[in-house]
């Protein structure tokens, strides 16, 4: 047989397998449909777990490579300046900067957001920037002002300059920026006093050194170096993808289920249908590779279905089946936006999973089907 | 000249089991190229098997079958499908029309696997339709067409990859009288075309119809006279 023959052969069984399916959309339809459903719950996941490894990278690629804070009877104190420049003196510090940040408990929305004063904040003082949880919680928009209730009694308004990007929503939604000024008037902190320092340090392996050191600097302090604050996300991500993972399972039953039923046998009018083809001049071969197209197009509507729909759900929609899972530590509730991030081998990898075992599940009883004499449709 | 040929045919069901049973026992026969020959005999005179091994449907329990020269018994599945297609079209005593597909789609069925033109395939399958009178119900889904309809449409089926041999079981058991007579006509008209046709029928209307050549009695899985 020549390619070209070989091409308008399989093309010729495509549309066969395309008509068979037509012909049993109902069942078809409801099959794609079952079938989609356990895509999506393990793409879902899969999605999930990489979004949430991405945030993780992206909140860490910007942090600092240690952490300090003063103790004072096991409580976080504020730094003083001097304490500030004395850690920025270390050997292998290349950078010591002191931070302003606090956690602010809204008396309106009854949230808790993180109020951060970072060094080169783009604002003018009398300005915010809000993350996209923050801003929906208390349903501020761009422009408009916003009231934060000081230390001193009085509410301080502040005009929100813009909304926060989405690159690492699930760690930024609750943070509010402003300027060291407004941070200073609102807390009634005193311009030498930080709330923690962050060092930069040069050689990554002179971390626990530095750490070391610095706590030797500022007695009553304790350091937190960058791994170690890798292996804290780590722990909290991977506690919730483990969550999420429970589902996995379920869909993973769910999709056996299906395969096995498929496996275990052909309908009573399929089979007869394979005998009629089979007396008419096809080969078990060409029969198989019919059915074969059959299901190459079920999984693989199936698997487009789920992925998108598993897609959507994760980026687009605020993942409205799995959010209760991811928020739950929360007192903000953000609405969830998660940053999409897919990896192609993950996908493929969950292609293969399900598009492959199916496939070959549809095709294990047509084989036994299909390789019975032709002559079974003469006597029936 | 001799197309066809069986010799010393056996066909034993359900070998070595209680229920044993041989169809066909010891037939030797032999179908002359064009001719319309009908294999008639009562039910279970063991037509059907026969034709089913004459057809290269099946392989006999013991004895040898010839198309021309070449023995089909010894071919391999693969090679044996492939005569099968080329060689032979059947008409069973059911239309056996796929369900859900037109009637035209149904005609163009055995032509699928062999990588044909698709456009050439349905300008065939119409032509074919056309001849044997069911053009008009060509894009008509298979389980809306009569009877009469049906047969035709599995006629078609049968010719579409142009067979020197058309083998047919029963064609008539769910026609009525004025549709086997019709049926009778169109088998003489392939016949005029160069046709080989190998029936098998009890029906008189085909029995005793002016087209036949050739009839081969059965009963009890062997042929009876001469």
């Amino acid at each position: 047989m020549t390619w070209r023959a070989a091409l308008e052969r399989q093309r010729s069984l495509l549309d066969f397998a395309l008509l068979a399916l037509w012909r049993r959309r109902g069942k078809n339809l409801s099959l794609v449909l079952v079938y989609g459903l356990t895509v999506f719950a393990i793409a879902s996941v899969v999605l999930l777990a990489g979004a949430l490894r991405a945030e993780a990278a992206a909140v860490l690629a910007g942090g600092p490579d240690v952490v300090v804070q003063q103790l004072s009877a096991g409580r976080p104190a504020l730094v003083a300046a001097e304490a500030v420049a004395r850690l920025g003196a270390i050997r292998g510090v290349s950078r010591a900067a002191g931070r302003r940040w606090a956690a602010y408990a809204d008396p309106v929305s009854h949230a808790t957001f993180t109020v951060l004063a970072p060094e080169g904040f783009e604002g003018r003082p009398g300005e915010v920037e809000l993350g996209a949880g923050a801003a929906a919680a208390m349903r501020w928009k761009p422009g408009e002002k916003v009231g934060l209730l000081g230390e001193d009694g009085r509410w301080h308004f502040l005009e929100v300059r813009r909304l926060l990007g989405e690159e690492t929503a699930l760690v930024s939604t609750d943070l509010v920026l402003l300027a060291g000024e407004d941070f200073e008037r609102l807390f009634a902190l005193p311009p030498d006093r930080f709330t923690d320092v962050a060092l930069t340090v040069r050689n990554p392996r002179e971390l626990t050194t530095v750490a070391r050191a610095a706590v030797g600097a500022l007695p009553g302090g304790r350091a937190v170096t960058r791994p170690e604050m890798a292996r804290t996300y780590e722990a909290l991500f991977d506690w919730r993808s483990g969550l999420a993972s429970v589902v996995l399972l379920g869909a993973v039953l769910t999709f056996a289920l299906v395969a096995w039923d498929k496996a275990a046998g052909l309908p009573a009018d399929e089979r007869r249908e394979l005998g009629v083809l089979k007396a008419i001049g096809w080969e078990t071969g060409d029969v198989l590779a019919a059915k074969l197209w059959e299901g190459v197009v079920i999984s693989v509507a199936a698997f487009l279905l789920g992925v998108l729909a598993a897609y959507l759900q994760l980026f687009l929609a605020p993942a409205p089946l799995l959010a209760p899972v991811l928020r739950g530590w929360s007192v903000l509730s953000p609405p969830l936006r998660l940053a999409p991030s897919v990896s192609p081998l993950e996908l493929a990898t969950l292609f293969f999973l399900t598009v492959v075992p199916y496939t070959l599940a549809t095709v294990v009883p047509v084989w036994r089907a299909a390789s019975t004499d032709p002559d079974a449709v003469m006597r029936s | 000249m001799t197309l066809l040929e069986a010799r010393e045919v056996h066909r034993v069901y359900h070998q070595g089991r209680p229920d044993e049973h041989e169809a066909v026992a010891g037939v030797s026969l032999a179908v002359e190229a064009g001719a319309l020959t009908v294999l008639s005999g009562p039910s279970g005179s063991g037509k059907t098997s026969l034709l089913t091994l004459l057809g290269a449907m099946a392989r006999p329990t013991s004895g040898r079958i010839f198309l021309r020269e070449r023995e089909l018994t010894s071919l391999p599945e693969r090679f044996l499908t492939e005569v099968r297609r080329r060689t032979f079209g059947f008409v069973f005593q059911q239309p056996n029309l796929v369900r859900g597909l037109s009637a035209r789609q149904n005609v163009m069925l055995p032509a699928l696997p062999l990588g044909l033109d698709h456009a050439a395939l349905g300008r065939r399958a119409d032509a074919l339709l056309e001849q044997l009178s069911v053009g008009h119900r060509a894009r008509a889904r298979s389980d809306w067409l009569s009877g009469g309809e049906a047969q035709r449409v599995a006629i078609a089926r049968a010719l579409v990859n142009d067979p020197e041999i058309l083998v047919a079981d029963e064609p008539t058991a769910n026609l009525d009288s004025a549709l086997s007579r019709q049926f009778m006509a169109i088998a003489a008209d392939l016949k005029a075309a160069g046709k080989t046709l190998l029936l098998a029928s009890h029906d008189p209307i085909v029995t005793d119809s002016p087209a036949v050549d050739r009839r081969v009695a059965m009963r009890d899985g062997r042929l009876e006279g001469p």
